[in-house]
């Protein structure tokens, strides 16, 4: 028989990282500081619209690119929060989950060879994204001591002629990371000098704790070379709705609505109802998150450095991304060692990136009663392994 | 500081001073002199504990009472309330908008307690009018919080 599978789909390396996380989901026991979405149940509102339109018999596709509803919620957002306008009618669309836009964004700009930058330690999908798009992807490691933000000289140093698209995204899964107005603005120069696009990955955009997010679509000469990527799973904690949209120019958004309307037809229908009712009425849910995150953050923050695991403060998502350097272990030993040892959960850095080695990744989508349990854990932990 | 503070300690009075601090992002002092300002300044009234009497021995009942009273040219609704409060059977006491005056909320050892509360001390009160009690049979959320629910955390483990 013949091979069945292609070679691009046996090019892929599966996460390395799958192996610990299977290792501990057969630990029952085993708490974790794990995960990538929020703790919060879905507000009842919002839950409660979904559960309306499927009452309502509202259960059929809708148009490819979503609900016009929907859509119009999308572009007043965009209108009120950062003065950019785009038209609903061809500048928005509503993906499934912040995930698919990435996809379709790459597969919609990258011709082969196209070389996309992308500044790590990042979110896992990426590289791969871009692979399968036919692109190369070019990564950009980035540095504690800049606080993980990307620097105007870093991105002029991995340009080449084939740069086509700088992969952008803040508030950063997993350092936590944050990028203001002043940093996307030195780095807004060097795209529009080398005529480079942005794909902007804002998924984490309300969750910001020093003032406003600041989008780099804002800047000037960037809205018509940028692709923003956002969605509900974590302003509203709506990650099981799959639910995500894509803003951008004309000459971008109606082509990568043409690859989802072959590859996804459209988003679910019963999600995009939740969501306009999500954008209409759930201003007040996020301001109850982020206060809670914050509170946990500042908690975290404090901790880490007390017990001598150093971390800057992050300023953004739910990530603390301290070092744990002082312990003379890799970040797999880390965090192999403390599940066996002490039953608690972190990803080690280098499932976002090589650049990720010596971190953890500490998410604080949890109540400050598992926060404090499993700090005890950490500092047990550490204070029997320092040298 | 002050509006997140009291957001924080509104529903859990016992959080200690040093970690109020860290979670605000502030000095223990400044927090001390906030909480004692605003002792001081009566917005904080108070320092409660959420008991759910039905998950213990005790025999309680409480009652909301609808309260219609007639205001006279030297009698406002402050006096009337004033003479309804002061009872230490009435656990609270509002003014109302809407078809009666005031709402209580009543407390006692029996349904029969309770009735002999309103027949021989809250009916009898000059100005009141009419009243109508309804006893609480089942309490399912108080003060914000879902009585008797446990939140299992149903998340995969761990996730990018």
């Amino acid at each position: 028989m013949r091979d069945p599978v292609s070679k691009v789909a046996k090019s892929m390396q599966p996460s390395g990282i799958r192996k610990f996380f299977d290792v501990v989901a057969e630990m029952p026991d085993a708490i974790s500081l794990g995960v990538g979405e929020p703790d919060f149940d879905t507000p009842w509102h919002i839950r409660e619209a979904g559960i309306y339109s499927l009452e309502q018999g509202r259960t059929f596709y809708t148009s490819n690119s979503g609900l016009m509803e929907l859509r119009q919620e999308i572009s007043r957002y965009y209108s009120r929060k950062y003065g950019l306008v785009y038209d609903p009618k061809n500048e928005v669309f509503i993906t499934v989950g912040g995930s698919e836009a990435i996809d379709m964004a790459m597969r919609a700009m990258c011709d082969p060879g196209d070389e996309v930058i992308i500044p790590e330690p990042c979110y896992v999908s990426y590289v791969p994204c871009v692979a399968l798009a036919g692109g190369v992807p070019v990564t950009i490691p980035l540095k504690a001591e800049n606080e993980f933000r990307l620097t105007a000289q870093e991105l002029i140093d991995a340009i080449t002629p084939k740069t086509k698209v700088l992969m952008l995204a803040f508030p950063n899964n997993p350092t936590g990371a944050i990028m203001d107005r002043k940093d996307l603005e030195a780095v807004a120069k060097v795209c529009v000098e080398n005529d480079i696009y942005v794909v902007s990955d804002e998924i984490y955009s309300e969750l910001t704790y020093s003032g406003e997010h600041a989008t780099i679509a804002a800047l000037p000469g960037m809205r018509d070379r940028t692709v923003i990527i956002n969605g509900f799973s974590k302003a509203y904690a709506m990650t099981g709705w799959r639910l995500g949209f894509a803003v951008g120019p004309e000459n971008i958004i109606p082509q990568m609505l043409k690859l989802h309307q072959y590859a996804i037809m459209c988003a679910p229908t019963t999600s995009q109802y939740a969501g306009v009712e999500a954008l209409r009425n759930g201003d007040g849910d996020i301001a109850k998150m982020r206060e809670a995150y914050n509170q946990r953050r500042r908690y975290l923050v404090k901790q880490l450095n007390d017990m001598g695991l150093e971390c800057f403060e992050p300023l953004g998502a739910f990530y603390v991304f301290p070092s744990i350097q002082s312990t003379g272990m890799t970040s797999e030993e880390f965090a192999n060692k403390l599940l066996a040892e002490e039953k608690l959960a972190v990803v080690p850095g280098t499932a976002f990136g090589a650049c990720g080695e010596g971190f953890i990744r500490i998410s604080y989508a949890y109540s400050l009663e598992e926060l404090k349990e499993a700090i005890g854990r950490i500092r047990n932990f550490v204070d029997r392994h320092r040298h | 500081m002050r509006e997140e503070l009291l957001r924080l300690i509104e529903y859990n009075s016992r959080i200690e001073l040093p970690e109020l601090a860290t979670l605000l992002g502030a000095t223990e002092a400044e927090v001390a002199n906030e909480i004692a300002d605003l002792e001081a300044s009566g917005v904080i009234s108070g320092f409660y504990t959420l008991i759910n009497w039905d998950n213990t021995d005790e025999e309680k009942i409480d009652a909301i009472i609808e309260v219609n009273v007639a205001t006279g040219r030297e009698v406002g609704f402050d006096t009337i309330a004033e003479k309804i409060y002061k009872f230490d059977e009435v656990k609270a006491c509002y003014l109302l908008s809407g078809s009666y005056d005031f709402m209580l909320i009543l407390e006692g050892k029996t349904m029969r307690q309770v009735a002999n509360f309103v027949a021989s001390k809250l009916s009898p009160i000059e100005h009141v009018t009419g009243t109508a009690t309804h006893f609480i049979m089942k309490r399912y959320k108080d003060f914000g919080t879902i009585l008797g629910e446990k939140k299992k955390d149903i998340r995969e483990k761990v996730s990018f």
